[in-house]
């Protein structure tokens, strides 16, 4: 298939809200099960183990008028949910077995005992992921976690998962984590071969799709960048931090890659990039301990992971430089506490280190982008006409 | 004239106990007593009893800035620090008033603290504002204790355990460092004692108000009420001697056939109803008086479970000191998912016979107002009373708007008299239509 065939595809399963191609798998052979989860991250290792497909949810971005969600939720609270809910009310997500809401922040915890109440699906789970990182103690917490979510996945199914079965799947995710980060790698050097809005919806299609035929996708897409294709343009290099949660529309990005702005860094998706490096046998034999060690230790930074110390401000700036950045985006969805009550501390960071950004909010269905551009282009221009580069290598 | 407002003795034993705390607090660093600063729900009083620490509780501090209609100014100041205008204001107004100087309610400064426990109990935004904290006190230790929520609807003995752990592996010895004592079982569980007759006291005051007319408003009076039990004393005896002092006036109001006490005297109980969400602290009185002169009298509300929940039974327990305090911590309403959050408001509007339920969603708490509306249909629709819906905000006086709260309170009252009357009316039908 050819590269633009390929995205199209990708394009055309990421913003599919009815789950049509997941649906579809499930119906291809018996006990197989579908288990959504919510952002951010998920081990879909487990699922996969299970004969099941873990699907993301990540609301309804612009692609749906929300009516229902509105009533289920106060003005000040942010939109994903509701968008959820409508999926939910509409039966966009029938056919789903089971939701997993990680623990992020108070709303997508409350949005699972709305689940509850509105019995959707065979099992509702808020997974709640251990502030704790200590092995002994987060992560006895975090296994008996993940052995009650395999629970209720092979009480639907009657699947028997064995040690080998998870290292099966341990290794497509590892293979899956490995392809992501040699795309970002190369679109560093030569972000103009793939835009953001490509590698969005290439990533974002990886959500519903299985993680054999994800990775097929994803070698298809490195083979093509791998060729000197495109011309560079004036564009200044972004960072853009904060939308880990609520996805920003397709439009915003394009808004800021049209503005002057390569995004050679993000954590848009960041479930799928959440472990840093593969997770083996040298973490643990047991499977799920393994599991656990990745994400104990070994876990990208976040707004919704407990942090002190200035960690997560000094891995911005290394993740910047490591990108050799010129400048940040801070981009958070409106009223989201955790995105929100970081940039404080981010912003500090990067005017410690010298480090050029701006910040805006958006909703996942933000329809306007004039300001937005304006405020982009100005901050594109500005780093282009009188900065010199700031971070070199 | 305003008539001269007459103090029960209850209220100069709580008076007295809070301006001791504050006097201790001002001269903490000269006394070379360890400060804490910690949060209401999941707090730990009698772990810091136990190292004969003082408590500083930073939403303490910024509702008191509500109630002296300072939060304003702390918030904008907040803003311009670089807090987006979406994000609770608690924590905004805390920061705020941090870098204003950190004056406390008493007019004295507060003391920098010793040590950051950051009971992350119900409320994610804590995690986020003791992050926020520890950049803002710099060298500051930080001990955290992860409280797992109760998704199941109950507390496993994993979740038990993991709290455990994370007491004696990470908080207790920080607190020995800090303080430069060694932890002492024995003497928490003495203060554990203390701290369950406290929670059996605070039981019966709230349960007082299944007569009729209630002697106390368990909302607007009980904020005060609860005041002592959230804000450290809770295992202390002098907190023992201020409930017990407490409970006999309130059973005195009882024998009297007395009403609630509110700013303006004694009010007629007209409508008795359940409210779910915290106050508003800028124009709390204000907010009062919108409900006291329709005659309406809170007879139960979730907000003063929310620094314990002790309805149900639990009590903290000397014999297991510290699988207790791990239950207590989980055991926090925002900690109930919504299932059971639901269903403990049916039991309140039943056991307390409430004319119905009212909602005040708050801007800043996602933790208590995302789901409220599913929360507020489940029970009209399966309980068949007049639910009321209000917005507001904790201490952000741009979210509180008196003419909007006042028409909805209007329409709702008006609801509960039209409801009143066909109720009665349907009585009043019942023997002839049985004689037909």
């Amino acid at each position: 298939m050819k590269i633009e065939q390929i995205i199209n595809k990708c394009k055309e399963l990421s913003f599919d809200l009815d789950f049509s191609y997941a649906k579809n798998w499930k119906q291809e052979k018996p006990n197989r099960i579908l288990v959504g989860f919510m952002p951010v991250y998920f081990p879909r290792e487990l699922v996969h183990a299970a004969n099941g497909l873990a699907i993301g949810i990540l609301g309804s971005g612009d692609r749906k008028q929300i009516i229902k969600g509105d009533a289920f939720y106060q003005s000040y609270i942010c939109h994903i949910p509701r968008g959820i809910i409508e999926l939910a009310l509409d039966g966009n997500l029938d056919g789903i077995d089971g939701f997993i809401f990680p623990s992020i922040c108070d709303v997508i915890r409350n949005l699972s005992g709305m689940f509850k109440v509105l019995k959707k699906g065979a099992f509702i789970k808020y997974l709640d992921y251990p502030q704790n990182f200590s092995d002994k103690t987060g992560g006895t917490f975090y296994i008996n976690e993940l052995k009650h979510v395999l629970s209720e996945i092979t009480k639907i199914n009657g699947a028997e998962v064995t040690d080998e079965m998870l290292w099966n799947s341990i290794c497509l995710y590892n293979k899956n984590r490995e392809l992501i980060e040699e795309i970002y790698d190369i679109k560093q050097q030569y972000p103009w071969r793939l835009s953001m809005e490509d590698l969005y919806h290439v990533l974002r299609a990886g959500m519903v799709m299985p993680v054999e035929e994800h990775n097929r996708i994803l070698e298809e897409v490195l083979d093509s960048i791998n060729a000197n294709i495109g011309e560079p343009m004036d564009k200044i290099r972004v960072v853009v931090t904060g939308a880990f949660c609520e996805q920003p529309p397709i439009g915003l990005i394009k808004t800021i890659e049209m503005a002057g702005c390569y995004i050679i860094d993000d954590d848009f998706l960041s479930g799928s990039r959440w472990i840093q490096g593969n997770i083996t046998t040298d973490d643990s034999n047991d499977p799920l301990e393994a599991i656990s060690r990745a994400y104990l230790t070994r876990s990208r930074f976040s707004a919704s992971v407990y942090s002190i110390g200035d960690k997560k401000g000094k891995s911005l700036v290394s993740l910047a430089r490591r990108r050799r950045a010129d400048g940040i985006i801070f981009a958070a969805p409106s009223f989201c506490d955790p995105a929100l009550f970081d940039a404080p501390m981010l912003q500090k960071e990067c005017d410690g280190s010298d480090l050029r950004y701006i910040s805006f909010q958006y909703s996942e269905n933000t329809g306007q982008y004039k300001v937005i551009k304006e405020q982009v282009g100005a901050f594109s221009d500005s780093i282009k006409l009188w900065e010199e580069p700031v971070i070199n290598n | 004239m305003a008539a001269e407002v007459i103090k029960e003795k209850s209220m100069i034993l709580q008076k007295e106990m809070i301006a001791k705390l504050f006097d201790d607090l001002s001269s903490a660093k000269d006394t070379g007593k360890k400060v804490v600063y910690t949060f209401v729900p999941g707090n730990l009083s009698e772990l810091i009893h136990a190292f004969d620490m003082l408590p500083v509780y930073p939403e303490i501090n910024a509702l008191q800035s509500g109630m002296r209609k300072q939060s304003g100014s702390y918030i904008r100041d907040a803003e311009k620090f670089g807090f987006s205008e979406d994000v609770c204001t608690y924590v905004k107004c805390d920061i705020g008033m941090m870098l204003n100087g950190n004056i406390g309610p008493t007019g004295k400064k507060l003391p920098d603290p010793d040590l950051l426990l950051l009971s992350y109990t119900g409320c994610f935004t804590f995690m986020k504002w003791f992050e926020n904290l520890e950049q803002l006190y710099p060298g500051v230790p930080v001990a955290m204790i992860h409280t797992p929520y109760q998704e199941g609807g109950k507390i496993t003995p994993e979740m038990t355990e993991y709290m455990v752990k994370q007491l004696r592996e990470d908080v207790i010895p920080k607190m020995e460092k800090v303080s430069g004592k060694k932890y002492d079982e024995t003497k928490l569980k003495h203060i554990l004692e203390d701290a369950a007759k406290t929670e059996d006291l605070i039981v019966k005051i709230f349960d007082t108000t299944k007569n009729s007319p209630s002697p106390i408003d368990a909302y607007f009076a009980g904020v005060y009420y609860i005041g002592p039990i959230n804000i450290g004393f809770r295992g202390t005896p002098e907190s023992v001697e201020y409930y017990t002092e407490l409970y006999r006036e309130i059973l005195e109001r009882v024998r009297l056939g007395l009403g609630p006490v509110t700013p303006e005297g004694e009010v007629t109980e007209r409508y008795r109803l359940v409210v779910e969400g915290p106050p508003n602290w800028t124009s709390f009185r204000e907010f009062w008086k919108l409900f006291y002169d329709h005659g309406a009298v809170i007879v139960a509300s979730s907000y003063t479970k929310v620094g314990g929940l002790y309805d149900d039974g639990f009590r903290h327990d000397s014999t297991r000191p510290l699988e207790s305090l791990s239950e207590y911590c989980m055991n926090c309403y925002t900690n109930l998912n919504l299932p059971q959050r639901i269903s403990h408001l049916k039991k309140c509007v039943t056991d307390y016979r409430a004319d119905g339920l009212l909602v005040n969603s708050i801007k800043s708490c996602n933790s208590f107002s995302a789901g409220q509306l599913l929360m507020m249909r489940a029970i009209e629709e399966d309980m068949e009373i007049p639910v009321g819906f209000i917005e507001s905000d904790l201490v952000d006086p741009r979210y509180f708007s008196y003419s909007n709260i006042k028409n909805r309170l209007d329409s709702y009252f008006q609801m509960l008299e039209q409801r009143k009357i066909i109720t009665k009316e349907i009585k009043q039908n019942i023997p002839a239509q049985t004689g037909i």
